[in-house]
């Protein structure tokens, strides 16, 4: 089994792609607009909610419970979508999920796919396997479109092309939908796509679509989205297959009452996105023919083995923490080097890929919290992600070096005399890289801090000499 | 069973903690101190309905039972439709009352004349897509969210019928307004529905700059006629 997370796996650690990132100021100043619009959206319509925290309760017990009875719970689901005429496959890993999927629609001589917007596909590259067994996949959703038109990569969970602004789009409109002339406002670029995609919409015969939610007791699919590409694609096709992450299941159709009200006001700020879809097997008269479900493990059974770390699974996809974290922030998404970004990418991308790849992303954080405090089904991403780092540091993760000054720092500040020995060393080393009163930049690691800001210097007399020579020596 | 079906169970099998044997039980237990049922009386829950859809941008008439087809031509009118694909029933709460005769004719009979009306059933999606919109009726609409709520049933027509046409013209009896979204999630799964659509304004995308922008595959004007 080969657990691939995109492409994680090849990608940079996080400090030297942030750096290389931070370079770039149009990005920043993308990402900086989108997510405080989407914060300051997001911050009035949860202000709304009177019963906003019982509401994340309920999700959070709801997401656990199941978690603890997935194995029936995703038994059942099997049990109603194929009583409903759906069929259900299982895949271990993204190739086997892909294989599925390839060889469904060779079987029917598809040749094109048109597709709504999934992470799940974009986890296992579908799209790359595709192109490689000669079908011609579509990406549907304006953002998804962006970016594969634009031969980039998806930079936010829920809005994969943030970090292009109307100007940039515009560009790459221009040059792959072969069009003459093109405006610049939103209302031209998304009526350009309109008109791009309604040919395929009508002609193409196999659809392909991700899942919010899956729902065990009826055996039913939802899919929110607001461009109505998803119900195109769910709707007009003849055969439509879905792929989902096993954890995408929940007990009860009553249960979307609670993440129907959570998601849209997390996601994207609004009181309800414009359309959701909810599906059960084969509708007779309306829809595909044809529908075949395709649940991933892909590693997820191995996040569910580390109980202090699990409750990731809990995640819905809405993308606040995206917007909240001061660190995605000031990156953007595409530092993280996996297609989970922020603070659910920085716990979700090395564990699906049992913590051989992807390894510098706990540590891309500041811990501040507010994560934790936006997210709508309550999965404390700062706790996990300490929990993570001791792992990383159990199989020698952190770089010699680091683990050696953590080791000469423990030393030192365990003993009082240490302690004021080594204020006395660093006092005669820093006269270099003093500057009225700060130090600024510091050879070797340490210049990793000062790069950035200043360090205020060691004082030439400490708290225990002053105190010591205000008593006399005598305790007080 | 397939092997990769095996292998996941065992998987997960393994990874759960402890559980009680009691699954149902446990379920029940989920605390759900949210709210579950709406505190505004009818009058004012039709007002926070027409407010939610003005905000995400649908155009909202309100008509008496008897003004409907009136509403119906004045909303026609103002968009500049002459021609409307209509569902293959009738709500029973529409005017002309409980019928099995075809929807079409029947609706013929009190639907305004300034407009022709068309009968989807046998449209095609091609034929859809060169349609000038759609007339048709819903399952439930919800205040707080506003929210239109569609099942599919006959008098909803089939998911195509409010997707490809570039116009959807929803008519809304006041009596089937609810305040909250769970109200309308627990009427519909009473109701059995296999099928569920629900609708927030016309088609919009976020994707550019986290701006809403209005219009992008489904139809691109939603008009909502309340009957009050």
């Amino acid at each position: 089994m080969s657990v691939r997370v995109g492409k994680a796996d090849r990608a940079p650690a996080f400090p030297g792609a942030a750096k290389r990132l931070m370079g770039n100021t149009q990005l920043r100043q993308n990402v900086r607009r989108a997510t405080d619009t989407i914060r300051g959206k997001r911050a009035k319509v949860v202000a709304e909610m009177a019963d906003w925290e019982e509401l994340r309760d309920a999700a959070h017990e709801i997401k656990e419970h199941t978690l603890r009875h997935l194995d029936f719970y995703l038994e059942q689901f099997e049990t109603n979508c194929a009583g409903a005429g759906g069929q259900v496959h299982w895949a271990r890993d993204a190739d086997e999920a892909n294989g599925i999927v390839i060889g469904l629609l060779r079987e029917r001589g598809q040749t094109e796919v048109v597709k709504v917007k999934t992470m799940t596909s974009d986890e296992t590259q579908l799209n790359v396997a595709l192109q490689a067994a000669g079908i011609t996949p579509h990406e549907t959703d304006l953002a998804d479109m962006i970016v594969q038109l634009g031969e980039d990569q998806p930079s936010h969970i829920v809005a994969p092309a943030l970090h292009r602004n109307r100007a940039e789009i515009r560009q790459i409109f221009l040059k792959k939908m072969k069009l003459g002339e093109l405006g610049d406002r939103p209302e031209d670029l998304a009526a350009a796509a309109r008109t791009y995609l309604r040919e395929k919409f009508l002609r193409v015969q196999a659809g392909f679509s991700g899942a919010n939610f899956a729902i065990a007791e009826t055996g039913s699919i939802c899919v929110v989205e607001s461009e109505g590409n998803g119900r195109m694609c769910l709707t007009l096709p003849e055969i439509l297959i879905t792929m989902l992450g096993v954890e995408k299941v929940i007990p009860t159709f009553n249960d979307l009452e609670v993440f129907l009200q959570l998601l849209p006001r997390s996601a994207t700020g609004e009181r309800m996105n414009p359309y959701n879809s909810i599906w059960t097997g084969v509708a007779p008269g309306d829809g595909p023919r044809e529908f075949h479900v395709v649940l991933l493990d892909n590693n997820r059974t191995g996040v569910l083995a580390d109980p202090e770390a699990r409750a990731t699974l809990d995640c819905i996809r809405c993308g606040a923490c995206l917007n909240a974290c001061p660190v995605y922030r000031q990156t953007g998404g595409h530092a993280y080097g996996s297609i989970y970004s922020g603070p659910i990418g920085a716990i979700l991308s090395p564990q699906l890929q049992s913590m051989e790849h992807s390894r510098s992303l706990p540590y891309a954080s500041s811990l501040c919290g507010a994560c934790y405090e936006v997210c709508p089904v309550k999965i404390d991403i700062p706790e996990i992600l300490i929990h993570l780092r001791g792992k990383l540091v159990e199989s020698g993760y952190p770089p010699l070096a680091e683990r050696v000054a953590m080791k000469v720092a423990a030393v030192a500040l365990s003993d009082g005399d240490r302690l004021s020995a080594a204020q006395k060393l660093a006092r005669l080393c820093q006269w270099p890289f003093e500057h009225e009163g700060q130090l600024r930049n510091l050879p070797g690691i340490l210049g990793g801090w000062t790069a950035f800001r200043d360090l205020a210097a060691i004082p030439k007399e400490s708290f225990r000499d002053w105190w010591s020579a205000r008593t006399g020596g005598k305790d007080a | 069973m397939s092997d990769a079906k095996i292998e996941i169970l065992e998987k997960i099998r393994r990874a759960v903690p402890p559980r009680p044997a009691d699954r149902a039980v446990e379920y029940a237990g989920i605390a759900r101190r949210y709210r579950q049922s709406g505190t505004l009386d009818r009058a004012a829950c039709l007002d926070l309905l027409e407010e939610r859809l003005h905000d995400y941008g649908a155009g909202v008439y309100r008509a008496s039972r008897a003004d409907l087809p009136a509403a119906i031509d004045r909303a026609a009118a103002a968009r500049n439709k002459a021609r409307l694909l209509i569902p293959g029933a009738l709500p029973s709460e529409w005017p002309v009352g409980r019928t099995s005769r075809s929807a079409f004719f029947v609706m013929s009979e009190w639907l305004p004349d300034s407009v022709e009306f068309l009968p989807a059933e046998s449209a095609t999606y091609d034929d859809m897509d060169r349609a000038e919109g759609a007339l048709t009726g819903c399952a439930a609409a919800i205040a707080t969210t506003g929210t239109i709520v569609l099942r599919h049933s006959a008098a909803e027509g089939r998911r195509a019928l409010t997707l490809v046409p570039d116009y959807h013209l929803c008519i809304v009896f006041a009596n089937q307004i609810v305040e909250t979204v769970p109200e309308a999630l627990r009427l519909m799964h009473a109701a059995g529905a296999q099928l569920l659509t629900t609708i927030a304004g016309p088609s919009a995308t976020a994707d550019i700059e986290m701006t809403r922008i209005q219009g992008v595959h489904g139809p691109r004007t939603l008009d909502v006629i309340l009957v009050v």
